[in-house]
């Protein structure tokens, strides 16, 4: 099959993935892109250069071997694939899924100056769904227990990270988790459809196997202390993965009334506690005829595209123009698709109620980009006599998030920053003996892979510390030869 | 999963449940609650911690049932478990000598209120307790209301028990007589009943203590929907409360957000109950 490829003298392009029809994925939870078949998935890693020096890895914060995993996909060793990538990758299935590749690892890929970068997160997924489906999922070999304790507050993306690499290096692990399921964002903020939950308790399945324990409905700095985890119950080392967890509100008026939710309370009413589901399930949510999200995020069109498939005509307010949204493309352009529409450079400047104190409309004005501002985008100017009300009978903000000081207030000696998130060096280590963090609750809202790669780098600092193990250090972007060139595939060979 | 050691129904429709909770047993004070869920498809809903036994590792729950998820958890039986059970959350009620205490307890609000009593007796006050309920066969604790208080007052609608009228009056009647002795005065029950006894309370300026009781998801101020006004102020009842100073809160907005899912909670126990009876 290569050789075929070698001899091909044009080149192809990415293969796209089949997708549900937005008109019907809008009226259902199931997830949106349907995945690789076989063929396809060789198709696209035939394509891959398998470049000596692989740039993509270096894009990739977990550092997965790529050309690897992509070589036993072209291969048709599927289940190999996704083992190589679990390696160093513990939710494959997760991250083909919700990283922002064309930022990553696709960004650095040889191809991707001509717009052809291969797919490597479709590839990650393929074989991560492959070896699930299959049952082929094997338990890789741990070290022998090196009689450490280590706890992990919170089971998000760098909990399970750290979690899943500490496991394997010998350790005794024991996840504190707030909530009754695993998983943290993965669970209750991220939708059905962009990320089935049944592959995330799957993922984690996987870590519990292996042998790390969660205790669920235990809430570090409430249930349990810190410094009860480091004293009386014995545990060697804390990671705090908590998430950054506080819902910022926009400061106007009428923001309490009812039909006005945090985009966190929306999505973990509909993703954690099913209410896309009531009455099956027992939580209710505020369905809302005319809906409508304020905020330019990822998280914004999540909100909206869960507020489609509850059947509201949906909107977006945001108050930058489009190009400025910090939404990834493919989010934006799945959005739209469904129905979702847009009201660009559209500040909120107030939230009508009714004699109920329901939301009933909001009140807005128009705006112009000015000069840049400090994040060097044009900063958003007010037209003056623009005000005008628009009829919502649901608000959601999804403007971000701050910090949550219910772990940080009850730990003595952790210093925090002044937005009370934890101060930590570059692999984690905080303030406090024997006390790492990492991911939102450090750097703030990020995405997933980042907290992913920040919980890899405390794992190995925390290596180091308890067993004396000296860390691996990783190739960086900048360590790469500025005249980085790859072989093609048509001249390789 | 949280085993339940014992269940009763301490009068119509408002229940006790004794349950193994040991690390929560451990930490609980007066004043938190805790968040639970009576199965998989459950809602979390939160109580006020109504007792804990630290040795014993249990902890006391008293509800009343409103929806399906209290009549569900009302169905359940010594032996059981709850799906989870989280706590304990928020902050426990401020303990000190004041001099003299006055607890309100409304109906289901007398649970909640016993800890508190008992705790400030123990720390050295007077405590007159004011209990009230719409007639005698919805009192309860009156034993345990009496065992912790140096004057105790009971009030029903319909003088079945006690004297007739609203805990109001009473309330009112003390504070004129003895208002400077009373350093604070806790009142714990329905919406009406909390923002009535803070009304009254309020033309004579005594600190008084609400533990409000918002719908709520997750406890731990990550999604916002128990946020209330106080002292026009947005705070979240899960963590800068439960307590709040009553005679600052926006009580209408309070009353208005409880009744945001009025129309979904009512067909979802008219489904509950439909099944049940099938």
């Amino acid at each position: 099959m290569g050789e075929e490829v070698v001899k091909k003298p044009k080149r192809k392009e990415r293969m796209p993935m089949p997708e549900q029809d937005p008109k019907v994925r809008a009226t259902n939870f199931k997830e949106v892109p349907l995945g690789y078949t076989e063929e396809m998935a060789i198709e696209e890693a035939i394509r891959c250069a398998q470049c000596k020096v692989p740039a993509c890895v270096c894009g990739c914060p977990v550092n997965i071997n790529i050309p690897a995993f992509i070589k036993e996909i072209a291969e048709g060793n599927f289940a190999a694939a996704a083992r190589k990538i679990k390696e160093t990758n513990a939710l494959p299935a997760v991250c083909g899924r919700v990283c922002p590749q064309e930022s990553q690892c696709e960004a650095q890929c040889v191809y991707n100056r001509m717009g052809r970068a291969i797919c490597i997160g479709r590839l990650e997924r393929f074989a991560a769904d492959y070896e699930r489906d299959n049952n082929l999922i094997e338990l890789p070999e741990k070290a022998q227990p090196n009689g450490k304790k280590v706890a992990v507050v919170g089971s998000g993306p760098s909990g399970l990270t750290v979690a899943g690499d500490l496991i394997q290096l010998g350790y005794e692990v024991t996840i504190f988790e707030a909530f009754h399921k695993p998983g943290g964002v993965l669970m209750y903020g991220i939708p059905e459809f962009r990320l089935p939950k049944a592959i995330v308790e799957s993922e984690v399945n996987y870590l519990v196997q292996l042998g790390v324990k969660i205790q669920y409905n235990s809430i570090v700095g409430k249930t349990v202390e810190v410094d009860e985890l480091l004293g009386e119950k014995g545990y060697d080392a804390v990671f705090i993965g908590v998430g950054a967890g506080l819902p910022k509100f926009l400061g106007i008026p009428g923001e309490n009334y009812g039909g006005v939710y945090s985009a966190n309370e929306y999505l973990t009413r509909s993703n954690l506690m099913k209410a896309y589901k009531f009455p099956e399930y027992d939580t209710p949510i505020v369905m809302g005829k005319r809906v409508c999200v304020i905020g330019g995020g990822n998280v914004a069109m999540d909100s909206a595209r869960t507020a489609v498939r509850l059947g509201a005509d949906t909107y977006i307010v945001y108050r930058r123009a489009r190009e400025q949204m910090p939404a990834r493309g493919e989010e934006i352009h799945h959005a739209e698709e469904e129905g979702v529409k847009m009201m660009l450079l559209t500040n909120p400047v107030e939230i009508i109620g009714d004699e109920d104190n329901m939301a009933k409309a909001l009140k807005c004005v128009k705006m112009e980009l000015g000069e840049p501002d400090e994040s060097g985008r044009s900063r958003p100017v007010e037209i003056e006599g623009s005000e005008h009300d628009i009829e919502f009978d649901l608000i959601i903000n999804s403007i971000g998030a701050n910090a949550n000081p219910l772990l940080t207030k009850s730990t003595e000696g952790l210093e925090l920053n002044k937005w009370g998130y934890i101060v930590a060096d570059d692999y984690g280590k905080t303030s406090k003996d024997n006390v790492w963090a990492a991911g939102d609750i450090v750097t703030g809202m990020a995405t997933v892979i980042e907290a992913m790669g920040a919980g890899r780098m405390s794992a190995m600092d925390i290596h180091e510390k308890l067993m004396g193990v000296p860390k691996n250090i990783e190739i960086s972007p900048e360590a790469l030869p500025d005249d980085l060139e790859c072989t093609l595939p048509e001249t390789k060979k | 999963m949280y085993e339940i050691v014992s269940m009763k129904e301490l009068v119509p429709d408002i229940f006790e449940a004794v349950v193994k909770a040991p690390e929560m047993a451990k930490k609980a004070k007066a004043g938190e609650f805790l968040i639970v869920m009576a199965d998989e498809k459950g809602e979390r809903i939160p109580l006020t911690v109504a007792d804990y036994d630290r040795e014993a590792g249990t902890i006391t729950i008293v509800f009343m049932t409103i929806g399906k998820s209290t009549y569900k958890l009302s169905k359940m039986k010594a032996g059981d478990s709850y799906y989870a059970f989280v706590g304990p959350l928020g902050h426990a009620s401020e303990i000190k000598d004041y001099g003299t205490v006055i607890c309100v307890a409304g109906g289901v609000g007398t649970a909640p209120i016993y800890p508190i009593a008992r705790a400030l007796k123990k720390a050295g006050n007077k405590i007159i307790t004011i209990q009230g309920a719409r007639n005698k066969d919805l009192i309860f604790w009156e034993d345990k209301m009496a065992s912790v208080s140096d004057e105790h007052i009971i009030m029903t609608d319909d003088g079945t028990h006690g004297r007739k009228g609203l805990v109001t009056e009473p309330l009112k009647e003390i504070l004129e007589r003895d208002g400077d002795k009373v350093g604070i005065i806790y009142a714990i029950g329905p919406i009406p009943m909390m923002k009535f006894s803070a009304l009254t309370s309020k033309p004579f300026g005594n600190l008084t203590m609400v533990s409000l009781n918002s719908i709520m998801v997750d406890g731990t101020g990550m999604c916002g929907g128990c946020r209330c006004e106080v002292k026009g102020e947005t705070k979240f009842t899960c963590v800068d409360g439960p307590e709040f100073d009553g005679h600052q809160v926006d009580w209408n907005l309070l009353g208005s957000r409880q009744r945001i899912y009025l129309d979904q909670e009512k067909e979802s126990l008219d489904n509950y109950k439909a099944e049940e009876g099938a």
